[in-house]
């Protein structure tokens, strides 16, 4: 969870079996593997989330219950055909995933693929933005502590990372609202972007949906830093929650590569000591930075939930909250769809990284 | 936690049982910094633990109190004078509010943990014991579970266990559960690791050698020397767990505030108050659930680095003759366990 160095890659328990046949095989034979294993993690999620929500009932009812009469009600749950035998339906619906079909959102009668495309953008937007500012303050500062060791510097630096951990994403939210935006009036309090900049963006050709890219593709400067006045408040909020944890694993990577021979060779030799920690120590101790990196994707999809409730920022999370509140399952269900097939990837991602960097990873 | 540490160590044998149990045997081996850590999130964790208990003494009123002899309660009254903290926008008294909360907190924590090491301990223990297809089936599940991010999770489970409105005491368990579910997987990973370094080992041959059942083997044998490790984890997991139920709250899947008090409901709440600038109705809980969160991370975090003889501070390395340490295995089982 926290300061642990080296990790496996994750799905090195189920890997076992396959492990014995494939051993000194090649990379491509790995990455063969690693790839089938996504499918059933996503079919296992999948799975899980559609039996769970249903033992709740049906959507319509969950939806709707209440506000209309039963014999309506019971018209539109056979219509919808949620009065059929649970394992058909289940596997109607697998059928539908497989050719894409995700279904039609109850509250608000959209195509959920289209949902997604609309506020997935908004929360890759998030998520890259904190994710620059999560390595902007992380590995710097993980060096520094890491060679001013038990000093100074490393206490105040490791009181930093635990604190950052320790702050909720809503908690910090807060604070840096209440401090830059009502106090100090530095940035907009909530939001992507003012609804004039908005409006010029969304009516671009073929928007990428990620506004600061789709404001220098148009070379749009005002919308351009208003978006930029936006991003700042959340990417610090959610970012740091993971700079605090880069942080820690850069500086017990880069102290275990510190006392290594090579380091003391190349000290020998003249190599000066600003270099020695960011060159010599550093680039070994990344490997399992890439490696923690993919886990923290699933922390930072959690976090963008909590981050964007935190700042009405209009993404996944921000929907999920409110199709969560309408009770609207449907909705639900594709959204932790879509997070389970991304969180699946990344970490393919991932691994296939970490075996290309160091070999030994390879079974 | 009165954990026993194990007996195996012919060193430690001679050591008081009082210098052995975790946090004392971490102390004594700790130096400077570290020492100071400890003892920082130990105070914290104290203090919490303190309120907690005492907080029918502490707090002024009760944490879904809107009135006393005077009358109603102000609303949004700032903080100062008969409101410590001030006010909600409903008229509850801050200050009450998170004192109770601590309540709420280590309730749901209790629960959580104790609930998911049993669960996640018999899985362990069977799936790492028996293998087969068992064991590939709860792994690959347990992997799907854990790479997914655990808020969700507890999202899914507080809607399938209280239809995702709570209001009674219920609504504690449903969180507990929800949290519970989340931290299955990693109990079971430990365990399951342990379990399986353990089978080969010849106590486990001579067991069966003299008769003994799969189920004694599993319980007695393997048990004992496989469930050494969860104080560390769990010291790990409480901060997860409040962080948890924080988050669950927020999100309005907490508890109803006439039924517990809960810090992350109230912040919640309080999210719609800070563009009027009404910064006491937030700042007070979020502080106390980063008190929390912090005490227990300094605990987990110096009994980490203490265990594990790279990052121990330099002078505690030599000299005591500590053995074979018990907790390297803990070590190793959780590197597999990176989040």
């Amino acid at each position: 969870m926290t300061t642990l160095i080296e990790a496996p890659p994750s799905d090195a328990d189920g890997l076992l079996p396959s492990k014995k046949k494939s051993a000194g095989g090649g990379l491509g034979q790995y990455i063969m593997i690693r790839f089938l294993l996504i499918f059933p993690t996503i079919f296992i999620l999948v799975t899980m989330v559609f039996f769970l929500m249903r033992i709740t009932g049906d959507p319509i009812t969950a939806a709707m219950g209440g506000r209309l009469p039963p014999e309506q009600l019971q018209e539109r749950i056979h219509a919808a055909g949620y009065d059929r035998p649970l394992l058909v339906q289940y596997f109607e619906y697998l059928a539908q995933l497989i050719t894409g079909n995700f279904g039609t959102t109850l509250s608000d009668n959209r195509k959920v693929t289209e949902m997604l495309a609309t506020y997935g953008s908004a929360t890759l937007e998030l998520t890259i933005n904190a994710l620059i500012v999560a390595l902007l303050v992380g590995i710097p500062f993980g060096m520094i502590a890491a060679h001013r060791r038990d000093h100074m510097p490393d206490a105040v630096l490791r009181v930093f990372a635990i604190l950052c951990y320790a702050t909720p994403v809503f908690f910090s939210g807060l604070l840096f609202k209440l401090t830059f935006s009502v106090w100090l009036g530095w940035f907009p309090v909530a939001g992507r972007a003012k609804t004039s900049s908005e409006l010029s963006l969304t009516a671009l050709q073929a928007p990428t949906g990620i506004y600061w890219l789709d404001a220098v593709r148009s070379g749009n400067m005002a919308a351009l830093g208003d978006v930029l006045a936006h991003a700042v408040l959340p990417a610090l909020a959610l970012g740091l929650l993971t700079a605090g944890i880069f942080l820690r694993l850069v500086r017990t990577n880069v102290i275990g590569t510190l006392g290594k021979d090579y380091i003391e060779a190349g000290r020998s030799r003249g190599v000066s000591e600003f270099r020695l920690v960011t060159k010599h120590a550093y680039k070994p101790a990344l490997i399992p930075i890439i490696t923690v990196m993919g886990l923290q994707i699933a922390v930072m999809l959690g976090g963008a939930v909590l981050t964007e409730k935190t700042f009405e920022w209009k993404g996944l999370g921000f929907q999920l909250a409110n199709y969560l509140t309408a009770r609207d399952f449907v909705a639900v269900q594709g959204i932790v769809v879509l997070l389970a097939v991304i969180v699946a990837v990344t970490n393919f991602i991932v691994d296939i990284v970490a075996a290309l960097i160091d070999p030994r990873v390879r079974y | 936690m009165s954990t026993p540490t194990p007996v195996s160590s012919t060193v430690h044998r001679r050591v008081p049982l009082f210098k052995r149990l975790p946090v004392i045997s971490h102390f004594n081996k700790s130096v400077g910094l570290q020492r100071t850590m400890l003892v920082i999130g130990l105070v914290l964790t104290g203090l919490f633990l303190l309120t907690a208990i005492f907080a029918p003494l502490v707090a002024p009123y009760g944490f879904a109190q809107l009135s006393d002899n005077d009358g109603s309660f102000p609303t949004q009254d700032p903080p100062g004078g008969k409101h410590l903290w001030g006010t909600t926008v409903g008229g509850y008294d801050v200050f009450s509010r998170v004192i109770w909360g601590s309540q709420t907190a280590i309730f749901v924590i209790v629960v959580a943990v104790v609930l998911s090491i049993f669960a996640g301990v018999i899985l362990g223990l069977v799936s790492g014991y028996l293998g087969g297809w068992l064991d590939r089936i709860l792994v690959v599940v347990a992997d799907a579970i854990y790479a997914f991010p655990s808020l969700l999770v507890a999202i899914v489970m507080a809607i399938v266990i209280s239809g995702g409105e709570s209001n009674l005491f219920g609504g504690v368990l449903a969180a507990a559960i929800s949290i519970t579910v989340v931290f299955i997987p990693q109990y079971f990973r430990v365990i399951r690791a342990e379990t399986i370094r353990l089978k080969a080992e010849p106590f486990v041959e001579s067991a069966k050698v003299v008769g003994a059942s799969n189920v004694r083997i599993m319980s007695r044998h393997i048990y004992r020397n496989a469930t050494r490790t969860l104080p560390l984890i769990f010291t790990l997991n409480a901060s997860e767990a409040i962080l948890t139920l924080a988050g669950l709250g927020f999100l309005g899947f907490g508890i109803e505030p006439s039924s517990a008090a809960e810090w992350g409901f109230d912040l919640n709440k309080a999210l719609a108050d800070t563009t009027s600038g009404i910064w006491w109705t937030g700042v007070f809980p979020g502080l106390a659930i980063v008190w929390t969160v912090l005490g227990l991370t300094l605990v987990g975090e110096s009994i980490n680095d203490l265990n594990d003889p790279r990052l121990r501070g330099r002078k505690s390395a030599g000299g005591k003759g500590s053995g074979p340490d018990p907790t390297a295995v803990a070590q190793a089982a959780l590197q597999a366990e990176v989040r």
